[in-house]
């Protein structure tokens, strides 16, 4: 198997992300306020639906993530390519559920175009599965720089407070008083085309609400009582920021992060629409969407495309949307009766 | 007389508030031998908590700070400390426990981790020495169960058994000193009782001193050596308990008193002090207690008093007891003085009464 370095960064760090989520509520479930946020989250049948989604979407971007080199092809192709190779490549523009004749040998069979095909022949619902590696790689690697930086920043300004408040509020204040999308397409003219590009910009764009979020929860907790008990025990600032106050802002750290992936995704579409996202040789709702702009004005409308990419980004946030509010409901403090 | 353990003298903890600087503590000194208790007794609002936390040095900043004076613990002055080598001296030598015991713990980790933790952080033991340690000291403080105790979490426990965790904590590293603000105000009166004679218990043990905050004058009975009575960010009046309890002579003191049930007043009006506490952005110029004083004269609002020593041990910040002053009337003896605080004791009007109340049958 062998990768070129930028996708192998990628694949990395996107598995990083989900593995650390997953380690830490592991650790967290022996505790009984998260053990009760967990049971909560289990008997919300919408928010387990919304779960298994994500992770419909996660499995089709993993196989579309591992790739190699064969003899025949000068390509890498990846698992998802080699499962849906037996799709032909058909005549442009049939419409959905069109029947195409496939002759593998030893049997003639005949199947469907279930969403028909795009201005290449290329089958729409294999190129809409194609999208899902880059929707959810560009919802998840930003956070891997929002969440350290968010929180990081966020915990010293409130903690301190003084300058180092007053320096991490006027960068915050800096950043968002020029619009997010006009930062984001000079980022990426900066910093080149490619997904990773993409990802780097929205995650140096993404950090401030997060930021605000913890400084205002680290600011609420650094007087509390039990802070103020550890202080008078003699324990340093870092163990308490680390071992005290961390672990309190948890819940709505965790809250803020997977509906921050909902945002990501669509900023991705929107990017890749505008022309500045990823390349257009790469599997994309947002190209998908692009192309669809012309395929609508043309007698009949060419729906299909469009339907499928949105259909597919729709499904994707809501159920972000849809797990993000029942956390919410399952660990947030001020709903907990305690 | 020795040394004693701390010696606090002339410290002054203010405030920047949007009303000016507000004097919170002004001026306080007192002192506390080994294994004594000195008891702070005041109203609401007089600096009594701001007085422990500047011991510390743990003010609420960035609003606090310690304008001046000597906090000498054992001989050497905490002020001259680094932020680092005061954090060795907090939890150490000296440990503070909080009124709050419902909030004084992190709802996240389980007892153990946090008794763990006040012992290992000065690395005075290893963690699992520690762990031992926790059995025992949970043991001390009379938790039953001790070893499930270090299980769970602080909302499983109630306040009393919190409390007592708290006082472990505080107690893990022996410390010398033991500031406690207002232990048992939270408290049930039931359970009020148990905290107090296991914090005498375990002062008698270890040969700690303590230094209680409080407002209830009948703690200060059961549990002081020696009290100071704070109004307005000074300290007006230090005696030994006995000798206070016997005689108070500061008018405020007295007041103290007059407002306390006894049974001879079974059936009347308690007495009250007229008025609050000033607010400390704007204390009197002079006698800070003048308009409320019920002795005052001229002189009160035109001279700030000295902080005298009217017997041996019996300290007193007020004019009537000063010979400099040449107009001061004769001090009003203990029993004038609490007949005049009664009938000055307005009568409060019933919060409810029920007029010509029949009952149905």
């Amino acid at each position: 198997m062998v990768m070129d370095l930028q996708t192998l960064l990628l694949n990395l760090f996107a598995t990083a992300l989900p593995v650390v989520l997953i380690v830490i509520l592991v650790r967290a479930r022996r505790q009984p306020l998260w053990a009760e946020a967990y049971r909560r989250l289990r008997r919300n049948r919408l928010a387990m639906a919304a779960l298994v989604l994500i992770g419909v979407y996660g499995s089709i971007a993993v196989l579309d993530s591992v790739h190699w080199k064969n003899n025949r092809t000068a390509d890498p192709h990846s698992i998802l390519d080699r499962m849906t190779a037996w799709v032909p490549v058909e005549r442009t523009y049939s419409a959905p559920l069109s029947t195409v004749t496939v002759e593998p040998k030893p049997h003639r069979t005949i199947v469907r175009h279930l969403l028909g095909t795009d201005a290449n022949g290329k089958d729409v619902l294999v190129r809409t599965l194609k999208g899902c590696r880059t929707a959810i790689l560009v919802g998840v690697v930003p956070m891997l720089i929002i969440m350290p930086v968010g929180i990081l920043l966020g915990m010293l300004a409130g903690y301190y407070g003084k300058r180092v408040d007053d320096a991490v509020q006027y960068t915050y204040t800096v950043f968002t008083s020029v619009p997010d999308i006009l930062l984001l397409i000079s980022l990426v003219l900066v910093l080149g085309h490619g997904i990773l590009q993409v990802c780097l910009a929205l995650g140096i764009t993404g950090w401030v609400g997060l930021c605000r979020l913890v400084r205002g929860e680290t600011l609420k907790h650094r007087d509390r009582e039990y802070v103020r008990a550890a202080r008078a025990l003699g324990v340093s600032d870092l163990r308490i920021l680390l071992r005290h106050i961390l672990p309190n802002l948890l819940p709505v750290v965790i809250i803020s992060v997977v509906l921050g992936c909902s945002g990501l995704v669509l900023s991705e579409t929107i990017l890749t629409y505008l022309g500045v996202g990823v390349p257009p040789e790469m599997g994309s709702w947002g190209n998908m969407i692009d192309a669809a702009r012309l395929e609508l004005a043309r007698e009949p409308a060419i729906w299909w495309q469009l339907t499928a990419a949105s259909s597919a980004l729709f499904l994707l946030v809501l159920s972000f949307n849809l797990l993000g509010d029942a956390l919410r409901d399952a660990v947030d403090p001020r709903l907990r009766s305690s | 007389m020795n040394t004693p353990l701390l010696q606090v003298e002339n410290l002054r903890t203010y405030f920047h508030t949007p009303y000016g600087i507000a004097r919170a503590v002004d001026g306080v000194s007192f002192s506390v031998q080994a294994g004594q208790t000195l008891a702070i007794v005041g109203e609401s609002g007089c600096g009594k908590s701001m007085t422990a936390l500047s011991l510390l040095q743990l003010v609420p900043e960035p609003a606090g700070y310690i304008e001046g004076g000597r906090i000498l613990f054992e001989g050497k002055d905490l002020l001259d400390r680094t932020w680092n080598q005061m954090r060795q001296v907090r939890g150490r030598d000296l440990a503070m426990i909080f009124q709050e015991p419902m909030t004084s713990l992190n709802p996240v980790f389980t007892l153990g981790t946090q008794l763990v933790e006040a012992m290992t952080v000065h690395g005075t033991a290893t963690r699992m020495e520690a762990e031992k340690r926790a059995v025992t000291l949970l043991e001390r403080v009379k938790l039953p169960q001790p070893q499930q105790v270090l299980r769970q979490y602080p909302h499983e426990l109630s306040g009393g058994m919190r409390q007592r965790v708290m006082i472990a904590m505080a107690l893990a590293n022996r410390p010398k000193l033991l500031l406690a603000d207002e232990p048992t105000t939270a408290l049930d009166v039931t359970v009020q009782a148990q905290i107090l004679d296991l914090l005498r218990e375990l002062q008698q043990e270890t040969g700690m001193a303590v230094l209680l905050i409080t407002h209830d004058l009948g703690i200060v009975a059961r549990m002081a050596d020696q009290v100071a009575v704070m109004y307005a960010g000074q300290v007006v009046e230090n005696a030994p308990t006995k000798q206070l309890f016997r005689n108070p002579q500061h008018p405020y003191t007295r007041g103290l008193f007059a407002s306390l049930p006894t049974r001879s007043q079974r059936g009347r009006d308690l007495a009250t002090l007229e008025g609050t506490v000033p607010q400390s952005t704007n204390w009197p110029a002079a006698c800070r207690f003048e308009p409320r004083c019920p002795a005052r004269w001229q002189t009160c609002a035109e001279i700030a008093p000295k902080f005298l020593t009217t017997k041996p041990d019996h300290l007193l910040r007020c004019h009537l007891y000063d010979p400099d002053i040449p107009d001061r009337p004769q001090a009003p003896s203990l029993q004038e003085a609490m007949k005049t605080l009664e009938s000055a004791g307005r009568t409060v009007a019933p919060i409810a009464a029920v007029p010509n109340s029949e009952v149905q049958p």
